[in-house]
């Protein structure tokens, strides 16, 4: 992680805060601290998974990376240039070069238009290409996502839930974009179609040299598609790395217990060691003092509930942001 | 679920829904909701009825010239008709009825005064056409007049939000909150009083443009809220968020992805509100507040009826069928039309 190397995207200290409520009912404003501090790098080519409970604002990072929502405080630059404080009139013209691929296939797709309607709206909305321009682009994707071009004439709910993320697929790719967010684009499908949806991301990133932030909860996709892993725990990256790095030998003791909670099938019957995290995340309408992960974390001192920790290096390509980083080999709790 | 495999051209692989849609083309919504409709036999009678009824309507001034041979705008208390061999006065010498030494004719079953005369011995027949011709038009106008100006507010309050929003939603609370019938009647005695004239726009206190603008206004609220609801709830889809994401502009955006879910809303509601303007004109006409004489419309007509009710009972009777059937049937038809258009929707079109 060089500084000298130019990134696809720069967000720093990006914060994010919705205001929720309303003066005149009960309970008046509140403010949820959505995203807090959260500064991340992503290089042309790479896949950055964006992993963490749901609700630690992993969602709202990739929409503020896009900026799809505005961001209080930081910066955020695509390509070297600022798109910090751009209207959406203005970024308009590089959305053609950013794009997003959403969680839901039933509720991102029009009910209403076709198939081809939908994946030509880009083309339509930016480039100024003849009708027939448009339609070869759109078999080309169609080829490409593996669909049938005889489903452009059709409807969305003509389709499983796999085919439909294959056309939010075709239509994110449509204008050739440098970089893709993904929501959670396979939690929404059966863990049979999981596979195959993930395969067909990997297949367009080669064909396409497309560079991804991959936000998942699924710590096995993850795995199998990101070379760098962030993770987040109530706003905030607590830990950055290389995927490998990070998954198996974790330094936080949230991302230890992040791990330790998939249950995982060994045929030699041994027993691993077991992180079980009490309570619930704590609400980011009133996130803690410190450390944000001290109220839950098993290891805890009283410098964590005082001292916020930084994001800092901890070996090479890995950053955590913890006063007691456990050591190589090392499990929460149990050292 | 079957997906195809990756690598797979998805034309070799294994898709549910290709065998048995292959060579037919895609049908959308609105061909589905059309078929629906067609099959749906309380609505198709309904439409056939209304039809109907429409053209019979259109026909008055035939019926009048024609068969009834009587102007029905035009007193005739001392004419006489004759029936067969008989020569009858239409005012039949007779202390029961209005109690002035004259009573009308009762119906006589014949092209001419087939349902009697009202109070100024006019073919009541007649009248009901031309009555009809009228409350069909100020109920299809109004409804027109009620959903466009619904249509725009709803969708601006919703698309906008913030302050525009929260202004145009107050306005409605405000309209909302208001009796319809009292709203009406104290625009209708207003303005039908003196009529409209503002600047260089002057509408005559017996054109119908008043109880047309006058019953579209009133009810606005009625679709509009709804209308925002669901406005509002779509601006905040994922797929209109997609459509930011690639870079749609907002007017693009309003036209292709949110008018085109909206408009269900609207042809739902359509049969329905023009159903409940038919009955509010009908109330406001039988005030003498709605339709001005010598013109009619079925609730005139009751009006002018009410007075016989005890000797010439078909004078009001008629009129009132006549709306009971047309708004039965516009409430079968706008049923119809909603399970077809939109069968998950719980819009009820709600009465005060």
């Amino acid at each position: 992680m060089s500084g000298t190397r130019p990134t696809m995207l720069h967000a720093a200290s990006v914060t994010k805060r919705f205001r929720v409520g309303s003066r005149f009912r009960t309970g008046g404003v509140q403010i949820v601290h959505a995203l807090t501090d959260v500064s991340l790098d992503v290089f042309p080519g790479e896949t950055v998974g964006l992993v963490g409970e749901s609700g630690c604002g992993k969602s709202t990072l990739g929409r503020c990376l896009l900026r799809l929502y505005s961001i209080d405080d930081g910066r955020i630059a695509f390509q070297g240039k600022d798109i910090t404080n751009l209207s959406q009139r203005e970024l308009r013209p590089l959305r053609a070069e950013m794009q997003m691929v959403f969680q839901d296939p039933y509720s991102s797709l029009n009910p209403r238009r076709r198939v081809g309607d939908l994946i030509a709206e880009p083309l339509r909305v930016h480039g100024k290409r003849s009708e027939a321009d448009v339609q070869n682009r759109l078999r080309e994707l169609m080829e490409l996502v593996n669909l049938s071009p005889d489903f452009l004439q059709r409807f969305p709910h003509e389709f499983s839930g796999g085919q439909r993320q294959r056309i939010g697929i075709a239509r994110a790719i449509a204008m050739s974009p440098r970089l893709v967010v993904a929501d959670e684009p396979v939690s929404a499908l059966d863990v049979s179609v999981q596979a195959q949806i993930v395969n067909l991301f990997m297949d367009l990133q080669q064909k396409l040299g497309l560079t991804y932030v991959f936000i998942a909860h699924d710590l096995s996709v993850v795995r199998q598609i990101a070379t760098r892993t962030a993770v987040m725990y109530l706003g905030g990256i607590v830990e950055i790395g290389d995927t490998d790095t990070v998954l198996h030998s974790p330094a936080h003791p949230y991302t230890a217990a992040l791990i330790s909670a998939v249950p995982e099938p060994d045929p030699h019957g041994n027993i691993r060691a077991r992180t079980i995290l009490r309570g619930e995340p704590p609400s980011p309408t009133n996130p803690p003092s410190g450390c944000r992960f001290h109220t839950r974390c098993p290891i805890a001192q009283e410098r964590c509930g005082v001292e916020v920790p930084v994001l800092r290096p901890l070996d090479p390509g890995r950053r955590v942001a913890c006063h007691f980083p456990l050591q190589s080999g090392e499990v929460a709790g149990h050292g | 679920m079957s997906d195809t495999a990756s690598g797979v051209p998805a034309s070799l692989g294994p898709i549910e829904s290709a065998p048995a849609t292959a060579g037919r083309p895609a049908e959308g919504p609105w061909r589905a909701g059309l078929r629906k409709l067609r099959q749906d036999r309380t609505a198709m009678a309904s439409v056939i009825v209304l039809v109907l009824i429409v053209l019979a309507c259109c026909a008055a001034p035939l019926y009048a010239s024609r068969l009834s041979q009587t102007d029905p705008f035009q007193s005739n208390l001392d004419g006489q008709i004759t029936i067969g061999a008989n020569t009858l006065d239409v005012m039949q010498a007779d202390t029961a009825g209005l109690g002035l030494g004259v009573t009308p004719i009762g119906p006589t079953w014949h092209a001419q005064y087939l349902l009697g005369a009202d109070n100024q011995g006019r073919d009541v027949a007649a009248r009901m056409l031309y009555g009809g011709r009228n409350s069909l038009i100020i109920s299809a106008a109004s409804t027109v007049v009620c959903l466009v100006l619904a249509a725009v507010v709803g969708i601006v309050a919703g698309f906008a939000g913030g302050l525009t929003d929260t202004i145009l939603a107050r306005l409605l609370d405000v309209l909302w909150a208001f009796p319809i019938y009292l709203l009406a009647i104290s625009l209708s005695i207003v303005l039908i009083s003196k009529g409209l004239q503002i600047g260089p726009i002057n509408i005559a206190s017996d054109s119908l443009i008043l109880p047309i603008l006058i019953i579209g206004i009133v009810y606005v609220p009625y679709v509009a809220r709804p209308i925002r609801g669901q406005v509002l709830s779509l601006t905040r889809s994922d797929f209109v968020l997609a459509a930011r994401c690639l870079g749609v502009p907002a007017g693009r955006i309003l036209l292709r992805d949110i008018l085109p879910n909206v408009t269900t809303t609207i042809i739902v509601f359509a049969p329905l509100m023009m159903a409940l303007n038919m009955l509010t004109e009908s109330a406001l006409s039988f005030l003498s507040i709605g339709v001005q004489p010598p013109g009619a419309s079925w609730g005139t007509i009751i009006q002018d009826g009410e007075d016989l009710l005890y000797t010439r009972p078909m004078v009001a009777i008629a009129p009132g069928l006549a709306i009971v059937i047309t708004v039965l049937a516009l409430n079968f038809l706008g049923d119809g039309v909603r399970d077809a258009f939109d069968p998950r929707a719980k819009l009820r079109v709600r009465k005060d």
